[in-house]
């Protein structure tokens, strides 16, 4: 089921930043990279619980502030040689603002996003989709 | 558009090294061709000797095996050697009579044994040691025959006769010259591995010179005539005297050779579209044997073949260690001597310890090692980085384990320790641990073992444990980290070049400085950009654009985050004093905002702990005290005892000091924290001796002592210089920190600064000259002078973003908004 919520205009991330969320309990981290992409993990690092939103963002990965690891922000994925995941969300860019499905995806059962959209169709119109994740 | 084509003639270890290279640097941008003359993929070529011994086989030492060339979609025919090269038509022509076209051709041929001119040389039993097939050879007949002989008492000479002693046959070595391994040991150092290797079973017949090799019936050879007439029972003749570039392919096609063909400092022959690599090369003059260099010369060839050129081959320093299994050996450089050379050497014959270092010009040179070669990766980095070791002449034979009298690096030898004890105390990374990556991994470089076991890659006092244990179990295979270190893995350029060119092209803003210098990753990475943010900043203070994206959190929040992702606040006092005022604005804080621990730091402050990220503006607002920079890589503390204002011993007003130094320095961001320390008197309470600027107060004015280190490797500071006057004092102090906030490399503690580029260079800008000294701390002043608090500017409102949670605002709601 997706549930989708608005959390905030792109620029209100800094670029190569990120800005925390609060979905019942659970931090998410939104992140934007150099080029105006906007990517979703849960706040916690797969190694030991650190939080990836405070981490530098570099290409399409985000540094863990604690121990260093580096983590994928398209699949929430740690860089060989270590291994873990997080928890990945969906998020659509539609006319600036960011739009965050707040079920999360496991990594390896990831719908593809054309699907996705057909689903949510209460959602309001996409008349421009950046999208990210 | 066709991919350009690279076929690579030669699938020993030179040429496969450069494949892996160049994979990493440009995965897609060749269509690639392997021809290799041997049946067998790319092997370690260096682990033939174990094989022969007995201690691994063939299967365990092959490096890249047909899945991985077929992964790669690299073409490689085997058995196949390459026999025509038409520079004309760029095409090379295999035995077998297969045909590769290239763009870029790279030889990797290797080099062929020295076969001695001698009658009986074709017969059967005679062998050289080069290749697995050689060591195949010597296994089977090990297993047949009872005598062997090997001509050449050279590294694989020996080698090659400790192995067939192994298989139980009688060996002797014959060899020409009056010590073994003249080319690498000194005659003293030999002794010993000829007692040694007597030990074992093996006879030595020294200046003995082999005049033919008889046969028997069979046509297989049965003794080995010597020139002053003695015949010696062989059925197996091994000839290890020495290797020869093996320059045949390249000469065929009139490329220039000279003893190897010459290559220049990007690996290119005289014809640019082809390359070379290895034992086959000859390169400024020096064909290495060893496999060292060659790792190196494959990084820059791939490098160059990759397009990116910013690689060069400066030449190596070669080092060897024999592989033979209970002996320790080591040698590097000139270790010889002679005119103009010092010898320190240590010699325990019955023990059998024999070491000996040549020193040059106040540099390491050369060294022999025999019986204990557990300091060799030490020894080597000196060496190669040419590191003054004046002053650690005194402890220098002793090795690193002697220097200092804190911390790991070298302390236990890594040989002597178990498998269970620990490496690295950061990462609890065991022994055995690391030699098990190594091994099932294959890891050649200290950089390998840090991302595959995390071994030495969080305070890297345990780098020469690792570097040791790298070398005992990779053998040769070991490649010493490069010399000149690239920043981080985004670019080539090391620290000192990326800081050079930030000046010299006025670079002001990170973004710039990656773009500039074609940075391989978009944006860096959380090792490079915290540190070209750094290099602008110190390098155009008030030009410079700050990036707090490209701050590590601490320095973003102003805060230290903590494992549970909380802040911990620590407001300044100035020279560790508080008042009854402050402390109630403290107490308050605390009880307002619930934070869990209070806690009196080492550097005579308190230390807020558990405090949420939200809180941090409004806790910093009550609190109003200064930040305390607890967070940042820049000015700390100044701890200071109470000194002549109350103390009976004191001799001058430390505490006085210690505020004035804390006010002239605060907000001063440097490559690393720094710490300073005031004494009012030589009993030294203040504990300066350990401090990055460490003052101690005598009768009749004040010492100063840098590049002390109370952390993760107890360094005492060094004695700087003696001033009368607190003025002098905040002088010496900042123009010492202004030369060290400009020359010194991102995460680079002073006391690795001072190692680094000599206390005497600091003393000569700083001490001696005067005018150097009052631009260096005018040059500070500038610098620091209108930096903000970053409290004041937050509670202020400054980003905000940072403290604030986003609010989530469901479907339904935000439609109606």
């Amino acid at each position: 089921m997706t549930q989708w919520s608005r959390i905030c205009a792109v620029s209100d991330i800094p670029p190569l930043g990120a800005r925390v969320a609060e979905v019942a309990g659970i931090a998410i981290a939104v992140f934007r990279t150099a080029d105006d992409r906007v990517f979703a993990l849960r706040d916690r690092c797969p190694h030991k619980g650190g939080p990836l939103s405070q981490g530098i963002v570099h290409g399409e990965q985000v540094t863990c502030p604690l121990h260093g690891w580096v983590i994928g922000l398209g699949d929430g994925a740690a860089e060989a040689p270590d291994a873990g995941c997080t928890a990945r969300y969906e998020v659509q860019v539609v006319d600036g603002e960011v739009w965050l499905d707040v079920t999360p995806r496991p990594a390896a059962d990831v719908p593809s996003r054309s699907a996705d959209l057909t689903k949510s169709g209460e959602r309001p119109q996409p008349r421009s989709v950046v999208s990210g994740g | 558009m066709h991919k350009q084509r690279l076929v690579v003639v030669g699938n020993g270890m030179a040429g496969g090294r450069t494949l892996e290279e160049l994979l990493k640097y440009a995965p897609d941008l060749y269509d690639i061709t392997v021809f290799g003359a041997e049946p067998l993929p790319n092997y370690n070529r260096i682990l033939l000797s174990p094989v022969l011994c007995g201690e691994q086989t063939l299967p365990e030492i092959i490096l890249n095996d047909l899945l991985w060339y077929e992964r790669h979609g690299i073409r490689l025919h085997l058995s196949s050697k390459v026999v025509k090269l038409d520079r004309t038509a760029r095409r090379v022509v295999s035995a077998d009579g297969t045909v590769a076209d290239y763009d870029r051709l790279l030889l990797a041929t290797g080099s062929q044994p020295v076969i001695l001119p001698l009658p009986g040389k074709e017969l059967e039993g005679v062998i050289t040691y080069r290749d697995a097939q050689d060591t195949h050879r010597m296994i089977e007949a090990a297993a047949r025959f009872p005598d062997a002989v090997v001509i050449g008492g050279g590294l694989l000479g020996l080698e090659a006769a400790n192995g067939l002693k192994a298989r139980g046959m009688k060996v002797t070595v014959v060899h020409l010259m009056p010590w073994l391994m003249e080319r690498q040991l000194d005659p003293a150092a030999a002794q010993l591995l000829r007692q040694s290797l007597e030990a074992r079973g093996i006879r030595f017949l020294l200046e003995a010179k082999t005049q033919a090799i008889l046969g028997d019936s069979q046509g297989r050879a049965c003794a080995v005539q010597l020139a002053d007439g003695q015949q010696l029972p062989a059925q197996l003749v091994v000839m290890a005297v020495g290797i020869r570039p093996n320059t045949e392919l390249a000469e065929s096609a009139r490329l220039h050779c000279n003893r190897g063909i010459v290559v220049n400092d990007t690996m290119q022959t005289f014809d640019p579209r082809i390359y070379a690599v290895g034992e086959c090369v000859s390169h400024r003059g020096v064909a290495y044997g060893l496999v060292a260099p060659l790792f190196e010369m494959a990084k820059v060839a791939a490098n160059h073949l990759a397009q990116y050129g910013i690689g060069r081959y400066g030449g190596s320093v070669p080092s060897t260690r024999l592989k033979v299994t209970g002996i320790d050996l080591f040698s590097a450089g000139d270790f010889q001597g002679g005119a103009g050379a010092e010898e320190i050497v240590l010699s325990d014959p019955a023990a059998g310890v024999y070491k000996k270092l040549v020193i040059r010009d106040g540099k390491l040179v050369g060294s022999v090692m025999y019986g204990d070669a557990a300091d060799g990766a030490w020894y080597f980095k000196l060496l190669r980085d040419g590191t003054n070791v004046a002053q650690l002449r005194p402890q220098l034979m002793f090795g690193d384990r002697n220097l200092g009298n804190g911390g790991y690096q070298g302390r236990e030898r890594a040989a002597g320790m178990t498998d269970a004890m620990e490496v690295c105390g950061c990462n609890g990374v065991c022994k055995g641990v690391i030699v098990k990556a190594i091994k099932e991994k294959g890891l050649f470089t200290l950089e390998e073992v840090r991302r595959h076991t995390k071994a030495s890659s969080s305070c890297g006092s345990c780098t020469g444990l690792v570097e040791q244990l790298l070398a005992i179990t990779a053998g040769g295979d070991y490649s010493p980290a490069p010399k000149a270190k690239p920043l981080c893995a985004c670019t080539e350029h090391t620290h000192e070049e990326v800081r050079r060119t930030i000046r010299e092209q006025h670079l002001l803003s990170a973004d710039e400085a990656m773009k500039m210098m074609a940075w391989r990753t978009p944006n860096g990475c959380a090792r490079c950009r915290p540190a070209l943010n750094y290099y602008v900043l110190s390098t155009w203070p008030r030009e410079a654009q700050d990036d707090p994206q490209s701050r590590f959190i601490n320095e973003r929040a102003h805060a230290n985050i903590q494992k549970n992702g909380t802040y911990s606040v620590v407001p300044r006092m100035w020279g560790g004093s508080t008042s009854a005022a402050e402390l109630r604005r403290i107490a308050d804080v605390v009880d307002k905002y619930q934070i869990p621990t209070v806690k009196i730091t080492g550097g005579q402050r308190i230390d807020l702990l558990g405090v949420r990220k939200e809180d941090l503006p409004a806790v910093w607002r009550d609190l109003d005290m200064p930040s305390g920079h607890a967070y940042a890589k820049a000015l700390r503390t100044v701890k200071t005892c109470v000194g002549s204002e109350w103390c009976r011993f004191g001799v001058q007003d430390s505490t006085r000091l210690g505020i004035e130094l804390e006010h002239a320095l605060w907000r001063m961001y440097a490559p690393h924290k720094v710490k300073l320390a005031v004494s009012g008197c030589p009993r030294n309470c203040a504990e300066a001796g350990i401090k990055d600027v460490g003052v101690i107060a005598v009768d009749s004015g004040w010492e100063i002592y840098v590049a002390g280190n109370g952390g993760t490797k107890t360094e005492v500071a060094q004695f700087f210089a003696k001033v009368e006057s607190r003025e002098e004092v905040l002088e010496y102090a900042g123009a010492f920190l202004q030369l060290y906030r400009e020359e010194g490399h991102y995460l680079e503690r002073t006391v690795h600064f001072v190692a680094r580029v000599g206390l005497d260079y600091c003393k000569a800008r700083v001490v001696a000259d005067r005018a150097r000294r009052k631009a260096l701390y005018e040059r500070l002043q500038f610098a620091i002078s209108e930096e903000p608090d970053p409290w004041k500017e937050r509670v202020a409102g400054v980003a905000r973003h940072e403290f604030e949670s986003l609010r989530v605002i469901p479907e339904g709601e935000a439609a109606r908004q």
